[in-house]
């Protein structure tokens, strides 16, 4: 939309040095020392990111582009899956069972590979399926449903219904993505061991050079004359169409885009908590990013990352020190962000100096008290 | 955002502080369960026995090291129902609290969910709920039922009964889908043709078994058509149905079982998901006469039992815990078997006399770990299951059971598949 002003760059230059150099630095201080940042922290710190980054393709169809899409897990679980694919053919061997297949394939009783997972033994293949399937769904879910100008809140219920459909799929054992277990106990990537605390670094580093790539690309888009389109389908979109924009492609490819990212994001989660499945894609996690957005602020590049931040955080935090109270807190909260700040926390300082401005420019107000207010009408002069 | 930040941390500060404070005598220990979302309305029934269980260790003296005892200073965590977050929880118990053991889990998903990490920091986790086997993890010590000690000795009964055909249904998850491929096998190992296993069976490729019975999903609600299939099939009167169904689909499902005019006499109903906690829920009158089948029930009479009862609903009167609900509880197998799981770890601690992981499992490993629990004599093996009684009962119409069959010491076997299938091949 706007120029990034000089505070925003501030902000993202000073969030990356934070992210990328200082927390990894303090991770390598020995524990104990004052500011040491634990393994545990860093490794929650790349969930949160890959949850920011998940928010920053939402607002890029919520808040540039009008689309609210209660569905973007959906793509965050199946690039989480293909990766999920890759990680459980590098375990080996070293299952429960010792075969050279996965556990939950061999309790189904198969006794060799299925055909479509051959290919996921290579890195590159599954990393290019991160891409290619969340993509290839949202085109032709897209095409469909935009070819046939669905828009507003039927957009919204299909998205939704999509999303429940795959969390239903992939709960079928004979689906052969592990059904309601999914994949966990991932033992190696590329070689390296992913219980080594340094891998999980190299892990984070990889989130935020992706949350900062994401960023990036997402303020070159919105800044541009696509971005200005973009925000005109969402204020009027019947004006742009009549202006001789074909708004369904624009959307598509916004969709597109937003489900290549949510996907790379879920593919850099997966190796991170350690198990993906189909309870990702259940309306409840979707409808959460819609709640990070609205609490960092819509229509910014830093408000859904700031906010899936907080949010997530302050569940981390409540579920260990208040575990009966959180929900309610973390439900009022969300009452409380709906009601009374409307842009979000990014929205915060501006929504305050507006209020402070009222308050200065307040009129002061001097009644006469001799004079009635139907005088005082008569006493005006008249406009005309 | 930054006073938050700040407020955040000094409170987090602040209760470190008072943590160490008191840390002198008292050991660390973690419950991990949904105390929301949608398994929050059978673990919060864990979290309960198990405070009740740490706050009687603590009245008697604590858990003795050596020459000095320790006080269990609990610490809950919310894991939410949510299968990651389970795990971050855990890494946060592990990592940052440092507990010396933790009892946890229900469904199989957060257990998989853990279990690396607990490997990975070397903890101990208790797990106390009936679960499919298939799993064996050095970190994991499971008080809860295998197949054996449920699902087989029902089936045995059945048989012993007279029962020829046997109806499988299930929700399709992991649990029902492995507990039914293991009777299908049992079942055709004892004498019972093909084609008195109701349900279908799906094949591979080559003709193999892969899947027995038949599956719904979660919140499957429409059994008509499936109950007709049932009444066909037990027609001839020495039919029986297995069920694994979870969760409210139970409901429908005995409502059309009733509707369709199956009794318990013709036709019994096993369950293997259904306890004294999730019959306060449900209909009962639907139920009676039906048969479940658990190494623990709240109707059991010894003295243990007797005992127990009587200072659980003590402790409910007069405990000050947040969040615990006092009205209308029961107690069922799974509340046993994490509190015998407590009191297993305490007895093998003392043993070691260190609250170091490895000197405690290696303890645990040696066989020698008993306690008289409420549900009977429980004996850790050194396969990390346990030896216990197992019982059927009858359900009655105020939501508790009859006993009416009780199989003594049942040696807990994980691995029942693997076994089977060198058994069927041998015949």
């Amino acid at each position: 939309m706007r120029k990034p002003t000089n505070f925003e760059l501030w902000f993202v230059g000073a969030a990356a040095v934070l992210l990328l150099v200082i927390l990894p630095g303090l991770n390598l201080t020995p524990p104990g020392t004052l500011l040491h940042v634990s393994d545990f922290t860093i490794n929650l710190y790349g969930k949160y990111l890959c949850y920011g980054i998940v928010a920053i393709s939402v607002d890029l169809l919520w808040g540039y582009t009008g689309l609210l899409s209660l569905g973007q897990c959906l793509f965050f679980a199946l690039g989480g899956y293909m990766m999920g694919m890759y990680l459980m053919r590098m375990i080996g061997d070293l299952g429960q069972y010792h075969q050279p297949i996965p556990d939950f394939l061999v309790f189904l009783g198969w006794s060799k590979l299925p055909a479509f997972w051959q290919p996921f033994s290579s890195f590159a293949f599954a990393m290019l399926m991160v891409i290619v399937l969340p993509a290839l769904v949202a085109m032709g879910f897209g095409f469909l449903a935009f070819r046939s100008r669905i828009k507003g809140v039927y957009f919204s219920i299909l998205t939704q219904a999509l999303t429940y459909a795959g969390c239903l799929l992939f709960f079928r054992n004979d689906m052969l993505m592990g059904g309601n277990n999914g994949f966990t106990d991932f033992k190696f990537m590329c070689g390296y061991d992913l219980r080594q605390p340094a891998v999980q670094r190299g892990l984070y580093i990889c989130t935020v050079l992706l949350l900062l790539g994401t960023y990036g690309v997402c303020k070159w888009l919105t800044n541009s004359k696509f971005g200005k389109v973009q925000c005109a389908i969402r204020d009027s979109e019947n004006r742009v169409l009549f202006s001789g924009y074909a708004t369904a492609h624009f959307k598509l490819f916004v969709f597109v885009l937003a489900a290549i990212i949510a996907g790379l994001a879920g593919a850099l989660y997966v190796p991170q908590v350690g198990i993906i499945n189909p309870s990702e894609m259940a309306t409840d996690k979707s409808l959460e990013a819609i709640v990070w957005v609205s609490v960092g602020g819509r229509g910014t590049l830093i408000g859904p990352v700031i906010g899936a931040f907080a949010v997530n955080a302050m569940k981390s935090w409540a579920t260990r020190a208040y575990p009966d109270l959180w929900l309610i807190f973390l439900g009022s909260t969300f009452i409380l962000v709906t009601l009374f700040m409307p842009r979000g926390i990014v929205g915060l300082p501006a929504q305050l100096g507006g209020l402070k401005k009222r308050w200065l420019n307040r009129k002061p107000v001097d009644v006469d008290p001799a004079v009635t207010p139907k005088e005082a009408e008569l006493a005006k002069p008249n406009p005309k | 955002m930054n006073k938050y930040l700040y407020s955040f941390a000094g409170l987090a500060a602040g209760l470190s502080l008072a943590t160490s404070a008191m840390a002198d005598d008292t050991v660390k220990v973690g419950i991990l369960h949904s105390l929301s979302g949608t398994m929050a309305i059978s673990e919060t029934s864990l979290r309960d026995v198990l405070l009740y269980a740490f706050d009687e260790i603590n009245t008697a003296g604590g858990v003795k090291v050596g020459d000095k005892s320790y006080k269990i200073e609990p610490v809950v965590v919310d894991g939410a129902s949510n299968w990651p977050l389970f795990a971050e929880k855990a890494k946060q118990l592990l990592e940052e609290d440092k507990v010396a053991v933790t009892f946890g889990c229900w469904t199989s998903v957060s257990r998989k969910s853990v279990l690396p990490v607990f490997e990975k920091d070397n903890g101990l986790l208790f797990y106390p709920v009936q679960y499919e086997g298939e799993e064996l993890s050095k970190n994991i010590f499971y008080t809860a039922e295998a197949v054996n000690q449920q699902a087989t000795p029902a089936v045995d009964y059945l048989l012993a009964q007279g029962k020829k055909k046997f109806y499988l249904i299930g929700t399709d998850y992991v649990y029902p889908q492995t507990t039914d491929l293991i009777l299908y096998k049992y079942l055709l190992l004892h004498g019972v043709p093909i084609e008195n296993i109701g349900g279908g069976l799906r094949k591979d490729a080559d003709g193999k078994v892969i899947s027995a019975g038949k599956y719904v999903p979660f919140g499957h609600t429409d059994f008509q058509q499936i109950v007709a299939e049932i009444k066909q099939f037990a027609a001839s009167g020495d039919a029986c149905v297995i069920n694994t169904i979870n969760g409210d689909s139970n409901v429908p499902f005995f409502k059309e079982i009733v509707a369709a005019g199956l009794t318990p006499d013709d036709c019994p109903v096993v369950s293997f998901s259904l306890a004294e906690d999730e019959l306060r829920s449900m209909p009962t009158k639907d139920l009676v006469g039906e048969l479940g089948c658990w190494t623990y029930f709240m109707s059991l009479t010894t003295p243990e039992n007797t005992s127990f009862l009587k200072s659980w609903y003590d402790w409910l009167g007069t405990e000050t815990h947040p969040g615990v609900i006092k009205e209308k509880r029961v107690v069922d197998s799974p509340m046993v078997l994490s509190y015998d799981g407590v009191y297993l770890w305490k007895q093998a601690v003392e043993k070691a006399g260190s609250f170091d992981v490895d000197k405690v499992r290696a303890v645990l490993e040696s066989g020698d770990i008993s306690f008289a629990g409420p549900g009977g004599k429980i004996t850790i093996q050194p396969n990390h299951h346990a030896t216990k009684n197992v019982y059927i009962g009858e359900t009655k119409a105020n939501g508790q059971f009859k006993i009416v069959k009780t199989f003594d010491q049942v040696y807990g076997e994980p691995f029942m598949l693997k076994d089977l299938d060198a058994k069927l091949a041998k015949q």
